[in-house]
């Protein structure tokens, strides 16, 4: 009899599983498989609330296990929605190179870490899920074989391996004041003191460095900049969310007793610096490819603009609404940036090249991509009706309603410049060319990113009271 | 002093060195030895914490450092492959 519990492991396994017959067996690729053990969880969390699996009926701390609530649920559910069109771009992608052979069960890898991290339940398998996360990432980066994608996935290697250390030392820390790893049992254990604070420092350092929060973000943009499309969506989309949602689990659910304002206020204002910075660089990159990168800066850097609003917040229905904006906000940029990254891939693919510039024509031979620019443009400025906005909205108001009225500046500047590199690109995108015979030139590599593009922009703006009611906001 | 807060203090040192290491140097090679260091010390921090006086030593920090031993050695041997890759004639054709 399968429980709704089992669909935690399968979601684990059954990427996994996925990875090592591809492996073994490149020539029958079954990537599809993959999204719907995600499904299953989504599923699961949606009918029966908050789940909880101890593998093997080993309990804490000797046993390995995973926990499923609705904010899990939300990232494995953007996870699989996202993996999926990326899959089914990559197979048009990389049907010429001979590195697809390479590509799939590293691909699938990463899948299997990245659902293993939503869901795991103790600090140490986080651990080793970053980890995972970070070798398969950076092997990933290097598929384009280039110099420079070499150099700068070696960099990213080794800063994801800092990272990793820095959030072993702080569990090291834990380890040795409470005795326990498993993070409901350190939730419940946990006082404020020096060792406390030091771990949670040391953990949400490690972290900053691997969600590239300025000014951690410089090995980001020639990383994400210099791997294949595919490849770049899913880094910028889900890889860097991990360490966000990390840090947002530690900050308000294991470690609130911890956290001084000064300290969120800290993590605020690297997020406004980010959020000018990263849009700025976007708005002055020559490649199509690095604006992509600079404005994950940008977005991440949104994210960590609802730390010190959050604290201000009592526990309650308030918090938990701002907090379902926040993941409206990851899950948004998560869907555009993808898209945006899918679209990049298939004009450079078109041109041969990515130079802003040099684009003119794009709108009419490839339309369905330019289209699908554009949705995604949306959603990352954050007009109505995308996801983005209304997140955006949410922090807006609390940041006047607690009276931090410093942050909707930077707020407000970071769309204005988010407005201006995205017509930039759509400004040079047309000429005077014929019009277009066929919407659609290549279904494959063009659907998938028009697809993610119109849930960041329709399904996430429209449809946010489902994720509400996911994570269990009332 | 106790030999877990001598054992501790010197996780911490290595940790200390191997950072500073880590940042300073450019070739790959110090930057990896220097990772694998930092790694050690956090693993010595690991094995102070299994101490338990008189009672046998807790299993728990024990089996997080082997699971940490064999990441570290996968992380360096990636490392060292795309190094190696670096280091051949330049071939801008891919993989």
């Amino acid at each position: 009899m399968m429980t709704p519990e089992s669909s935690l492991a399968l979601a684990v396994a059954v990427p996994l599983l996925g990875a090592l017959l591809t492996a073994a067996w490149p020539r029958g690729k079954r990537a599809s498989d993959a999204p719907a053990a995600g499904w299953w969880v989504v599923a699961a969390v949606w009918r029966h609330g908050t789940l909880r699996a101890e593998l093997g009926g080993w309990g804490a701390p000797l046993g390995i296990a995973l926990t499923a609530d609705g904010l899990s649920a939300a990232f494995v559910l953007l996870t699989a929605l996202v993996g999926a069109g990326i899959a089914v771009h990559a197979s048009g992608y990389f049907q010429h190179f001979a590195s697809a052979r390479y590509f799939w069960p590293l691909w699938l890898l990463l899948w299997t870490a990245l659902n293993a991290l939503w869901l795991a339940a103790d600090v140490f398998n986080l651990y080793v899920t970053l980890e995972l996360l970070g070798l398969s990432a950076a092997a990933l980066g290097a598929l384009g074989g280039t110099r420079a994608a070499l150099a700068a996935n070696l960099r990213y290697l080794l800063i994801g391996l800092l990272g990793s250390l820095t959030w072993l030392l702080g569990v090291a820390l834990l380890y040795a004041a409470y005795g326990t790893l498993d993070l409901r049992q350190l939730a419940a254990a946990i006082a404020p003191g020096p060792v406390a604070s030091a771990a949670l420092t040391l953990m949400i350092g490690g972290l900053a460095l691997k969600a590239a929060l300025f000014p951690l973000h410089f090995w980001l943009p020639p990383a994400h900049a210099s791997a294949p499309a595919p490849v770049s969506a899913v880094l910028s989309a889900l890889v860097v969310k991990a360490a966000v949602y990390l840090a947002l689990r530690l900050w308000y659910e294991h470690f609130a007793a911890v956290i001084t304002p000064v300290a969120a206020a800290l993590l605020g204002a690297l997020g406004a610096a980010a959020v000018l910075w990263g849009s700025w660089r976007a708005l002055r990159a020559v490649r199509l490819k690095l604006l992509a990168a600079y404005s994950t800066v940008a977005q991440i850097g949104y994210l960590f603009l609802f730390f010190p609003l959050l604290q201000a917040l009592p526990a309650g229905a308030e918090r938990e609404r701002l907090l379902g904006a926040l993941v409206l906000m990851a899950l948004s940029h998560g869907f555009a940036k993808a898209s945006l990254f899918l679209a990049a891939g298939s004009i450079q693919h078109h041109a041969g090249h990515d130079r802003i510039d040099e684009l003119g024509g794009t709108a009419q031979h490839l339309p369905a991509t330019t289209f699908a620019f554009g949705l995604a443009g949306t959603a990352l400025i954050g007009l109505p009706p995308s996801g983005a906005f209304l997140g955006k909205w949410l922090l807006l108001e609390n940041a006047l309603r607690a009276g931090q009225w410093w942050w909707v500046p930077p707020m407000l500047a970071g769309s204005l410049l988010a407005a201006g590199y995205v017509f930039r690109v759509l400004s040079r995108a047309f000429n005077r060319e014929p019009t277009p015979r066929h919407f659609v030139t290549a279904a494959r590599t063009e659907l998938p990113a028009l697809a993610l593009a119109s849930v960041a922009t329709l399904a996430l703006g429209l449809g946010a009271q489902w994720l509400w009611r996911l994570l269990g906001i009332a | 002093m106790s030999a877990p807060f001598l054992y501790g203090s010197a996780g911490l040192i290595l940790f200390g060195l191997g950072l500073w290491s880590l940042l300073a140097h450019a070739p790959l090679l110090r930057k990896l030895i220097a990772f694998n260091i930092m790694g050690s010390g956090v693993f010595h921090i690991f094995i102070a914490l299994a101490e338990r006086g008189a009672r046998p030593p807790d299993p728990v920090p024990h089996a997080l450092v082997l699971t940490g031993i064999v990441v570290a050695v996968s992380a360096t041997a990636l490392a060292l492959a795309l190094g190696q890759r670096l280091e051949e004639p330049d071939d801008d054709t891919g993989i």
